[in-house]
């Protein structure tokens, strides 16, 4: 987008705007990057309370609802006078045997309804991890009922709330994992940048060769190293470990590139010349001036480590259950006869797939906006 | 020309070396050994081995001696002879094991490396030309849903609306009668029309990336001056596009094969499992459960390696279009 034209925003305003600003400005033009902006923070915030958000236990079985179907929600409810009010509910439904196969069939009965309250109470869980608290989003109204809103699985667990509470180790997977790459590639890629000479040249050596390995053997054999016994936080953060392992390279080379070309601009000379340490010509003068270039990279890197964590954990190298990934979610997913019975156990696919989606729009556009001198 | 090539490969020498050391520490990561799972195994089914026997069993595959020994042993063996060693779980030599497999995922890659271009060019030149169209806006969009399913999810999904649906397993690369059967004509043409599928479901993430790069490198050359003087001396809009701007905008393009690459291989490895193509990747896997560590060290360093090559090959082609790149 070449027009400089800012919009309301008067050119007084433009003149003493701070780097920061230009940067906002420039990325609320981008309509898909705010729809990404939103969509991922309403992610985020679903993986930082999760229990509020599901409406079953994550984690309980009832073996009489295994393959139970979704269930379709409801919102306006008819009384049989016509006269109508907004009140969510579903059908409750009917467990039938198939009398040849013993096979389980579920009939909605259209009759009878299971009323759902907003903010009702359901199962008991940890909020933050701090307290304990039974209020959800949405709850039956009687708390025995379990509701499947994206049906169940092969142990009648729910896979809606599954989902949702998968989305608080999926997708911090991304987060730590770039964050440890994000050290490792500013390390590399700052000295390497900052220096030049022939500590660039192997380190610039050692990013093409990183950069041109395939990750997934490489994963593959270095999670098949960790042992199975490993309690699970141990072996989450093995796990983001491991991918950021690899994940550097892409950052170093960005901040390499930052560095080289700030190198030589006049107010780094400026500060060097005023005695300044190395230190603080590195983090005072030259990081703020590319931070924002930073920040879009590791926005894209964050999808990047979210699927690489579903890949590793469907092979069944990544996460162990019972720690809930939408990648040991989609393991459910992994044989013909499963899915075939049980097509809902795509859905965390399809959550997977949103969030990507959303921290790529995120990140283009920030990329975009990251500049906003060069408009 | 000959002086960039001849660096180039020169420096494949110590990649390489670095990839084989690497690949044999990988697989030498997990604690214990093959013994160790194999007497677990035969635990399971309530036999017993006793210390010596185990200490025996590792002798005989050298299991006992330092790591850097091993290794030596490993790489000398594999440059020399060509021996990658002896399969414990299968109990025959690795070379007899991989080279069809190392072939199929060969043909896979390359195929699906062809694919991608043949969609992505037309399309990334269409959505360049007809920028901020209705089939621009249509071809952003699944480019951006294409870079963000996970390729295996793609495989689960065309298994299932294939066997629900059609009645059909899309699995395998071969049909039942010419499983097992020698290499042959028939054969041939009956793996091609299986190959088809998971090509596609490869080519998915990188036709999506490739249609935005070429479309914004199509863009950027699109606005320059020699276009609009090209079309002012009346030259018609197809050869004008097709002789200057797209070959200038394809320059990019051919570099991104070195990312383009590893990418690929790291997916058909996935792909694969799920659709259990006799390939490298399903047996990958089991070997590395099972710490087979011979078959899955020649895995990873086969893989790796090829992509190297891969690399380097891509490297050289972008010097052949670009004489600028020559010269650095």
């Amino acid at each position: 987008m070449s027009e400089a034209v800012l919009g309301p925003i008067e050119n007084k305003q433009l003149a003493v705007a701070s780097q920061w600003q230009l940067v906002w400005w420039a990325f609320k033009r981008h309509h898909l990057a705010m729809a990404g902006l939103y969509i991922t923070a309403f992610l985020y915030l679903i993986a930082l309370a999760p229990g509020f958000f599901a409406t079953n236990d994550p984690s309980a079985q009832n073996g009489r609802a295994a393959y139970h179907p979704p269930q379709s929600l409801h919102f306006i409810d008819t009384a049989a006078d016509g006269s109508w009010t907004i009140k969510p509910y579903i059908h409750a439904s009917v467990l039938k045997r198939d009398p040849q196969t013993l096979a389980a069939i579920f009939t909605e009965d259209t009759s009878k309804k299971i009323y759902l309250q907003f903010l009702g109470s359901g199962y008991e869980y940890e909020l933050f991890g701090l307290f304990k608290t039974r209020l959800h989003l949405l709850a039956a109204e009687n708390t025995t009922q379990p509701i499947f809103i994206f049906g169940a699985d092969r142990l009648g667990r729910c896979v809606y709330s599954r989902i949702i509470q998968g989305a608080q180790i999926s997708l911090s997977v991304g987060l730590v994992g770039v964050l440890l790459s994000l050290t490792l590639g500013i390390l590399i890629g700052g000295v390497s940048g900052y220096y030049g000479g022939r500590i660039d040249f192997v380190a610039q050596r050692a990013i093409e060769f990183v950069l041109a390995l395939p990750t997934i053997p490489i994963w593959l054999a270095l999670a098949a190293a960790l042992p199975h016994d490993w309690p699970a936080v141990l072996n989450y953060f093995m796990i983001t470990l491991i991918l950021s392992l690899t994940g550097w390279a892409q950052l170093a080379r960005v901040v390499r590139g930052r560095f080289l070309s700030l190198r030589t601009e006049e107010f780094v000379m400026a500060a060097r010349l005023d005695g300044a340490s190395e230190g603080r010509i590195i983090f005072r003068h030259m990081l703020p001036s590319f931070a924002s270039h930073i920040i879009a990279s590791i926005t894209l890197a964050i999808p990047a480590m979210i699927l690489a964590e579903t890949s590793l954990s469907f092979l069944g190298l990544g996460l162990q259950p019972p720690s809930i990934s939408w990648g040991v979610l989609l393991r459910e997913a992994q044989n013909i006869r499963s899915i075939a019975t049980a097509p809902w156990l795509f859905i965390p696919g399809g959550a997977v797939v949103l969030a990507v989606v959303a921290l790529n729009f995120l990140g283009d556009g920030l990329r975009d906006a990251a500049d906003p001198y060069n408009k | 020309m000959l002086r960039f090539i001849a660096k180039r490969v020169l420096w494949m020498i110590p990649s390489l070396v670095v990839v084989s050391f690497l690949s044999f520490v990988l697989i030498q990561l997990p604690p214990g050994d093959y013994v160790t799972t194999y007497i677990a195994t035969l635990a399971a089914s309530n036999e017993v081995v006793d210390i010596n026997t185990a200490n025996e069993l590792r002798a005989r595959f050298g299991l006992d001696q330092p790591m850097i020994v091993q290794y030596w042993k490993w790489i000398t063996g594999i440059v020399l002879h060509g021996d990658f060693g002896l399969s414990f779980e299968w109990q025959q030599p690795v070379s007899e094991l991989i080279w069809e497999r190392m072939a199929l995922t060969l043909v896979l890659t390359f195929t699906t490396l062809l694919a991608t271009w043949a969609i992505a060019l037309p399309i990334g030149i269409f959505s360049a030309v007809q920028k901020y169209s209705v089939m621009d806006y249509i071809v952003t969009f699944l480019s951006f849903i294409g870079l963000a399913v996970p390729s295996f999810l793609l495989a689960l999904v065309l298994m299932y609306i294939a066997a629900v649906h059609f009645g059909q397993d899309v699995g395998g690369l071969f049909s039942d009668r010419f499983m097992n059967e020698p290499w042959s004509f028939d054969k041939i043409v009956d793996m091609l029309g299986h190959l088809w599928i998971p090509v596609i479901i490869l080519a998915v993430s990188g036709t999506a990336s490739l249609i935005r790069v070429m479309r914004a490198n199509l863009l950027d050359e699109l606005s320059k001056p020699y276009v609009t003087t090209a079309r002012a001396k009346g030259l018609s809009e197809f050869h004008l596009l097709m002789k200057y701007p797209v070959r200038i905008a394809l320059n990019p393009f051919i570099s991104t094969i070195a990312w383009l690459l590893p990418n690929l291989v790291s997916g058909s490895i996935i792909v694969a499992i799920v659709l259990s193509l006799p390939t490298a990747g399903p047996l990958l896997l089991q070997s590395l459960m099972s710490q087979d560590m011979y078959l899955a060290g020649a895995f990873v360093l086969l893989i790796c390696a090829l992509t190297l090559v891969g690399s380097l090959i891509s490297d050289i082609l972008l010097a052949l279009a670009d004489p600028r790149i020559r010269l650095e």
